[in-house]
């Protein structure tokens, strides 16, 4: 029988706890930077006393009781020094005696929906909003974000860093957004969540085709954000997007790590309890028709489908035409190719994809070469695959288009 | 990574304080709320369950209670980072026991979901 290791206990602790404690001191000290640098502090503090004392019975109250005790002390001092200035000025009494404490105890999810709002604000390049996301709200190390993302530890840590003082220049509040914002801030959150999601479920770059860390870790943040903002369709949609398109994880694989494409998977081995959940979310976004809300729907075509033939694609065309009518993007066409593709025929769908601009985009070679070969026309369809096997920068990709391009004959 | 945590214990002579209850709607709610419970639920004493066991090519079907000294109480299903996220969710869970139960006594292990 061992006891708990305080360190242990601590880092743990810490990573489930810290966005909100730092989303609590944010509101007090009214600077993203600072308040994550007085949390730290507070996980010093229990660095040190933790080992002789051993670990609290609620450790994270007392790492949250810890940051604030630092936070007032921090703004007593300013206000104090305030206070002289003007005493050496006019004279004039500082009237700032707001009770501190018991403000910071209310409202911790309002902290955190707070923080999401800041870290994904517009200001921000995107880089910048997901690594501080994942910092921030996430509670992953800058060396955890790097691997994650396979860049240096370094230009993670820059990238945080840009945007911690860019919050700080422009004088960003941490703050709801308000009314006539709010439908565009939301977008920027979703947006962030969706690109972290993305990068797990379909790796830009490296040797792995799926990193579930990311997707995990972008689910887990849009299960947080559904329930602090539960009257927002898209939330919703968009965490019914992600559990759907999580389910398929367990399928996308094979044993040597190379890809599986949709209509190949053993739809045995989705995760049934992911979906569940997935058609539960899309059920609380109540029908509206947003992007992540039709994007989840024609998830949800798949999920019901028991195999790859019984899918109704159909339904699914229809959905990408008006996913393609209120959010057009070169993406949506490619998908709606597809989709057209299996339901009114390869000609039609290789009429969208032939419109499509999107340069770099290996996927994009990747469909035509798929329509081309449903045609018979098997020459154009290699050299389509061969096109995307050069363009693109994941391994597992790479060697999925050329057993594609070698499967249809030299 | 998913861990399913298993709550084993004696059964209670009495009913479980509403205040632990109410105490473990709370922590099942904030841990839905941080997006990492996926399921959960409390089971019914094994006298409201059977058996059915396979043993030298038969099978036979045995009403509840079953003869183990402790019970299955509940089960929950976490999605966390690694097995430390989750032995904090089970700690968190039997501290409101100590804090609102005293005198009760009893397992949550922790087992990995295989493949997750």
């Amino acid at each position: 029988m061992t006891a708990a290791d305080p360190r242990r206990v601590l880092s743990t602790v810490w990573r489930m706890e810290s966005a909100r404690i730092i989303a609590g001191l944010a509101r007090l000290v009214r600077d993203v930077g600072l308040a994550e640098e007085l949390a730290q502090d507070a996980l010093v503090i229990a660095l040190e006393q933790w080992p002789v004392t051993g670990v609290p019975d609620q450790p994270g109250a007392w790492l949250m009781a810890t940051a604030k005790h630092r936070a007032i002390d921090l703004l007593r001092r300013q206000s104090r020094y305030r206070e002289k200035l003007e005493e050496v000025g006019r004279a004039q009494p500082q009237v700032v005696d707001v009770d501190l404490a018991a403000e910071a105890d209310d409202y911790v999810g309002d902290d955190v929906l707070r923080l999401i709002f800041t870290t994904c604000h517009p200001v921000l390049s995107t880089e910048s909003r997901v690594a501080l996301t994942l910092r921030l709200l996430g509670g992953l190390t800058t060396d955890e974000i790097a691997r994650a993302y396979l860049v240096p530890e370094a230009t993670v840590g820059q990238r945080i860093t840009r945007a911690k003082r860019t919050l700080a220049e422009r004088n960003v509040p941490i703050e709801l957004p308000p009314p006539a914002a709010a439908a565009e801030r939301l977008a920027s959150v979703l947006e962030v969540l969706y690109l972290i999601f993305n990068e797990g479920y379909s790796a830009t770059a490296g040797e792995d085709w799926v990193r579930p860390a990311l997707c995990t870790e972008a689910l887990r943040l849009g299960r947080l954000l559904a329930t602090l903002a539960p009257r927002e369709p898209e939330v919703h949609g968009l965490v019914a997007l992600m559990e759907l398109q999580a389910s398929r994880i367990p399928a996308r694989t094979a044993p040597d790590g190379s890809p599986i494409l949709l209509q190949d998977q053993d739809r045995r081995r989705w995760d049934r309890l992911l979906i569940r959940r997935g058609l539960a979310a899309l059920d609380r976004a109540d029908g509206t028709l947003g992007p992540y809300v039709l994007q989840a729907s024609i998830a949800a075509c798949h999920a019901r489908a028991v195999t790859a033939e019984a899918t109704d694609w159909t339904r699914i065309a229809a959905l990408y035409d008006v996913l393609a009518q209120i959010s057009p993007s070169p993406v949506v066409e490619l998908n709606r190719a597809v989709a057209v593709g299996n339901a009114h025929g390869a000609i039609r769908g290789l009429a969208i994809v032939d419109a499509i601009d999107l340069p770099d985009y290996p996927f994009v070679p990747a469909v035509r070469g798929e329509l081309l070969s449903r045609l018979g026309r098997n020459a154009e369809a290699r050299a389509e695959f061969e096109h995307a096997a050069a363009m693109t920068r994941n391994a597992r990709q790479r060697s999925l288009f050329e057993g594609r391009a070698a499967a249809l004959g030299g | 990574m998913r861990y399913l945590i298993m709550l084993k214990a004696k059964q209670p002579a009495t009913p479980p304080p509403p205040e632990l209850m109410e105490a473990i709607m709370n922590l099942g709610a904030e841990a839905s709320a941080a997006g990492v419970l996926l399921d959960t639920a409390g089971l019914l004493p094994s006298s409201e369950g059977t058996r059915v066991r396979l043993s030298g090519g038969r099978l036979t079907v045995t009403d509840g209670p079953f003869a183990e000294a402790k019970e299955t109480i509940s089960y929950a299903l976490y999605e966390v980072r690694d097995k430390d996220e989750a032995v904090e969710w089970a700690s968190r869970f039997l501290g409101l026991h100590r804090d609102l139960w005293p005198a009760w006594e009893g397992d949550a292990e922790v087992l990995k979901v295989m493949g997750s």
